[in-house]
């Protein structure tokens, strides 16, 4: 017998392995108790929750201004103009040529890289949490390698609950090969119990809120 | 990183309670955790209910396990990833080796994972000629201290800053000598230095799951350094490695335990990287693993269905138990002797390893419930440890004059009118000095501290009294 069915089988002894009422609640999907504070002004919980979980919050900035509060955060920073930057297309509509001295790679990163620059799937106002969904241009490394992280937020898609983010996924494409779910840098408090920032992920997280008008003129472009 | 086996308890337990630089370290640890778990409830209204809802989710889990699992690896095989059925831990070793060989791996990146530990998968591969380095900073002290973890979310709780300092000098010798590395911020930026080359450079890199999804076929870690995420995307293949007991349906269901599981588990709202890992690479990705392999492990956890340890089998690791434990407190992780200390591990080795090797580990426990309380999963805990404790005295695994002495005041307690005139009379003699500083038969006790002398009077006999008035 196989490991599988050995253990199906001592499973299915114990159980009794009925499984219409499973089948039924997997394709249901039912949801759980939803905190009350996912109905809130997303911006406003959003920005706090992040703020608290240790990330910087700018904004929001409308599009045209995106350069120019990535470059004045660098400065502030003491952080390189070389950025490790997401190939995707959502980056193309901010005017990077307004700001001739930032210069954007767009690939994956590599272990030399300071500052990685990305766009957000969604942001979660209950814990403001990122999203990210890995693929073709949304290279997982960006995430992790370099030491700081920029990541721009719109508006729009910040969503209340956990749950709303899953459902815009579903509705996007399904599951991508990785999920990231980034609430504030990298930490540790392994060394004498003393919570300290930039474990092996960035020690850096700065989040842009980009302002993109109102829904509908914004869907209409 | 062997461990001592729960078999030596009674005499792990004296040495840590005797041990000062462990004492120093869990009197800072036993506030910590408990407090910043409280505050994060306290600020989410919906908590109690979450945890109603995580516990029910659990439940059902485990009464459709099969489904869930089957399920699961469907959706696993359709993203590419590839799933390894393992009974034993030995088949695990084995179904782990297999991948390395087959890629000539040599070296190992590895996130933290109770369950890797568990099968003692370090040391196997060590003899096996591949090199598996810890990532996370806990782990990566306790391999290069040579120790096992004492506590399961935050394994080096017990290691002082200055046996960081020390531990790094004798292992990083290709580093100035005269360096200054006795600040918390100099030993991370040397770990964070010194293990960037081991991801780089590992072959496959190996994590646990924190949970399973059957709807997507993902794994999912929760984790705040990178580590883990690092270790799954640079090497060429991804292993996960993970009970069998922690697949859950859907996405919906994730979002319930990711509310409640960091709030227990750190007081935090969410861990930093809450990461869902689904298959391999995807053509034209740019990063990620070539490779996505699951190794679901049995070894032990399908016997806990159906019996009265099922719950067991709901518990998320989030480790609120121990950080609440009051004996957990005062003698530390590795007095358990194996992978799972404090409560849950009082319950959870002797179903993994048998009631004759730890069934002892249930009678370290004050029964106050503080476990059950914090519970994310509300784990009858105390109930489950007084089963094992039945157990242990049905099968005769006490020692003699544990048993004896049970069994004498069993037949007194029983016999009302025998016990009473016993108990008036040790009332009366206790009564006769303020306090003892020595106790015939109790120096157990009176070793370290007074035995308090009593009222003089039983109870019944003041009740009675009482009752008259």
């Amino acid at each position: 017998m196989s490991g599988r069915d050995a253990i199906l089988a001592r499973i299915r002894a114990a159980t009794g392995g009925a499984k219409g009422e499973a089948e039924e609640r997997l394709a249901a999907r039912p949801r759980g108790p939803r905190p009350a504070r996912a109905a809130e002004d997303p911006l406003e919980r959003f920005a706090a929750e992040a703020r608290a979980a240790g990330s910087t919050v700018a904004g929001p900035v409308p599009p045209e201004e995106v350069p120019a509060a990535i470059a004045e955060w660098l400065v502030n920073e003491n952080l390189p103009a070389r950025l490790a930057a997401s190939p995707d297309p959502a980056l193309d509509r901010y005017p990077w040529s307004s700001r001739p001295l930032l210069t954007l790679e767009r690939r994956r990163a590599e272990p030399e890289d300071r500052v990685a620059l990305t766009p957000c799937f969604a942001g979660v106002a209950e814990t403001g949490t990122l999203a990210m969904l890995s693929g073709p241009e949304r290279p997982v490394t960006l995430n992790f390698l370099p030491e700081a992280h920029i990541a721009l937020v719109n508006a729009r898609d910040l969503v209340g609950a956990y749950e709303d983010m899953w459902a815009r996924m579903r509705a996007a494409g399904g599951t991508p090969r990785a999920v990231n779910l980034i609430t504030g840098p990298s930490r540790s408090a392994d060394i004498g119990q003393e919570l300290r920032m930039g474990a092996h992920g960035p020690r850096r997280l700065h989040i842009v809120l980009v302002d993109d008008g109102p829904p509908e003129a914004s869907d209409a472009c | 990183m062997s461990f001592a086996g729960p078999a030596n308890f009674r005499r792990s337990a004296a040495r840590a309670l005797a041990d000062e630089p462990l004492q120093r370290e869990l009197a800072r640890f036993s506030q910590g955790f408990q407090v910043r778990r409280v505050e994060a409830a306290s600020r989410l209204p919906e908590f109690e209910a979450l945890r109603d809802r995580a516990r029910d989710i659990k439940n059902h889990c485990l009464a459709h396990l099969d489904f869930y699992l089957e399920r699961y690896e469907e959706n696993c095989r359709a993203a590419g990833g590839e799933v390894h059925w393992c009974a034993t831990a030995e088949d695990a070793r084995q179904a782990i080796l297999a991948i390395c060989r087959r890629l000539g791996a040599k070296t190992m990146a590895k996130g933290k994972s109770m369950v890797s530990e568990e099968i003692g998968l370090n040391e196997f591969l060590a003899e096996e000629g591949v090199r598996a380095v810890e990532t996370d900073l806990g782990e990566y002290i306790l391999q290069l201290r040579g120790e096992s973890p004492s506590h399961i979310v935050a394994p080096a709780i017990h290691v002082a800053t200055e046996q960081w300092t020390e531990a790094f000098r004798a292992a990083h010798t290709d580093r100035p000598a005269d360096r200054s590395l006795s600040d918390g911020s100099e030993i991370m930026a040397e770990a964070r230095a010194v293990l960037r080359e081991q991801f780089l450079g590992a072959d496959v890199g190996l994590t646990g799951a924190n949970f399973l999804i059957a709807e997507t076929g993902s794994s999912v870690i929760f984790t705040n350094e990178g580590n883990g995420d690092l270790s799954q995307t640079l090497p060429r293949a991804h292993i996960v490695i993970a009970g069998i007991e922690k697949v859950i349906p859907t996405l919906e269901d994730l979002s319930v335990f990711m509310r409640v599981l960091p709030r227990s588990a750190t007081g935090q709202e969410l861990t930093v990287y809450t990461t869902l890992s689904t298959g391999p690479r995807r053509p034209e990705d740019l990063d990620g693993p070539e490779e996505y392999h699951v190794v679901l492990l049995d070894n032990g956890r399908a016997d806990m269905l159906g019996g009265e340890f099922q719950d067991m089998l709901r518990c998320i690791r989030c480790a609120a138990c121990m950080n609440a434990c009051p004996v957990y407190k005062q003698i530390g992780g590795h007095a358990y002797g194996w992978v799972y200390p404090g409560p849950m591990g009082a319950v959870l080795t002797p179903g993994l390893r048998g009631v004759e090797e730890a069934g002892h580990l249930p009678n370290a426990s004050t029964f106050c419930g503080k476990c059950e309380e914090v519970c994310p999963v509300r784990i009858p805990l105390p109930r489950m440890m007084r089963h094992w404790r039945e157990r242990e005295f049905a099968r005769r695994l006490l020692p003699a004059r544990f048993r004896y002495g049970l069994g004498l005041w069993a037949f007194f307690a029983a016999r009302p009118a025998l016990y009473r005139p016993f108990a008036a009379l040790a009332a009366r003699v206790l009564g006769s000095r303020k306090r003892w500083r020595r106790l015939p038969l109790a120096g157990g006790w009176t070793g370290t501290r007074d035995f308090p002398a009593s009222e003089g009077r039983s109870f019944m006999s003041l009740w009675r009294a009482g009752r008259r008035r």
